[in-house]
């Protein structure tokens, strides 16, 4: 079983984990948080993602720094924004990503 | 020409979780349908009812305009920006979630279910200061007419949220019709029927049935019997 790992990005702390426990809920996804803009980038040269979430906090000029920085380095991830901070839209979101990008 | 999308009442995603019967227009939670994501900058259509006494813990939101509308009951509203609020029906309440909230929603009534629109829009920016507000509407007694409940000025008519957004309640006799113009080029209508049957160009719709109407100007709407429905104007692009 191969395991769909999923990068949360946002400032919001509690907010970041509530994502990320409803995302480890699926028993194929695991999702791993960053906190800023710095600690994604990080993030993303020690372990491989299949689809980036951009959360609350991160500016548009980081996001943006973030999509440049992963097309050169890993060019078939998806970067989505995640809308409403819980699990309303989260399921959508990531499964739309995955369809479009996989 | 306009372009239009019908979504039956019985089409709606369903979850049943005994305390809450969430009928769901577009994909919500554990109901995925890649057909019906969004209509627009319109992400979220929810007809829930909440069994009496019970309701949503405490929960996140984030970057999201949330829009609520009672129906039948009402609901006790409290979040972490401090406020707590009973809302009920003929008010309507608007949270932009912004930079992050929490929030918890209960059936104000230990026995009676709350009936109530959950409406979510995406909003035309990103990480703002969360708030909240909350109004008492005067939509009841004014017949045939469209009445403005939500746009995006905070000097006009109803509440204002983060997008360029006209929401309008209605309550028709059989035989009305009257012609909704668009405030913005580009923006699409989504009509939700409340209660009763409307035809909207050409097309009837009954009781919580749904229509998406785009690239045009106007939209006629006639009650082919009394009807009660509310017009949601969003961008199509956003």
């Amino acid at each position: 079983m191969q395991i769909i790992q999923i990068l949360v990005v946002g400032t919001h702390k509690p907010i970041m984990e509530t994502i990320a426990r409803l995302i480890d809920r699926d028993k194929i996804w695991q999702a791993t948080i960053a906190l800023s803009f710095a600690d994604a980038i990080d993030i993303c040269l020690q372990k491989n993602f299949s689809v980036v979430l951009i959360g609350a906090g991160i500016e548009e000029g980081q996001e943006l720094q973030l999509k440049e920085h992963l097309a050169k380095s890993k060019p078939n991830i998806p970067i989505v924004k995640h809308y409403g901070g819980g699990s309303g839209l989260l399921f959508a979101e990531i499964h739309q990503a995955l369809s479009k990008f996989h | 020409m306009a372009q239009t999308v019908i979504h039956k009442a019985n089409t709606r995603g369903v979850a049943d979780h005994g305390w809450l019967k969430s009928y769901q227009s577009f994909s919500f939670a554990g109901y995925y349908n890649p057909e019906r994501i969004n209509f627009g900058a319109l992400r979220v259509l929810n007809d829930d009812i909440v069994t009496g006494g019970m309701g949503f813990g405490e929960h996140p939101h984030d970057n999201m305009e949330i829009i609520s509308i009672p129906l039948e009951g009402e609901l006790q509203h409290k979040d972490s920006m401090g406020n707590e609020a009973t809302i009920k029906a003929g008010e309507i309440q608007v949270m932009s979630a912004g930079t992050g909230i929490y929030h918890s929603e209960y059936n104000a009534d230990a026995t009676k279910p709350a009936k109530f629109l959950q409406i979510w829009l995406f909003p035309n920016k990103r990480n703002v200061t969360p708030r909240y507000d909350q109004i008492v509407l005067n939509h009841a007694d004014k017949q045939n007419e469209f009445v403005q409940v939500l746009s995006p000025s905070k000097d006009d008519a109803g509440v204002w949220i983060y997008q360029d957004a006209w929401f309008n309640l209605a309550n028709f006799t059989a035989n009305n019709t009257k012609t909704y113009s668009f405030h913005k080029e580009g923006n699409g209508l989504y009509v939700f029927v409340l209660k009763g049957k409307v035809e909207v160009n050409g097309d009837v719709l009954d009781t919580r049935d749904g229509m998406g109407i785009w690239d045009t100007n106007s939209v006629e709407i006639k009650a082919v019997a009394d009807a009660e429905f509310l017009l949601m104007e969003v961008p199509m692009e956003f």
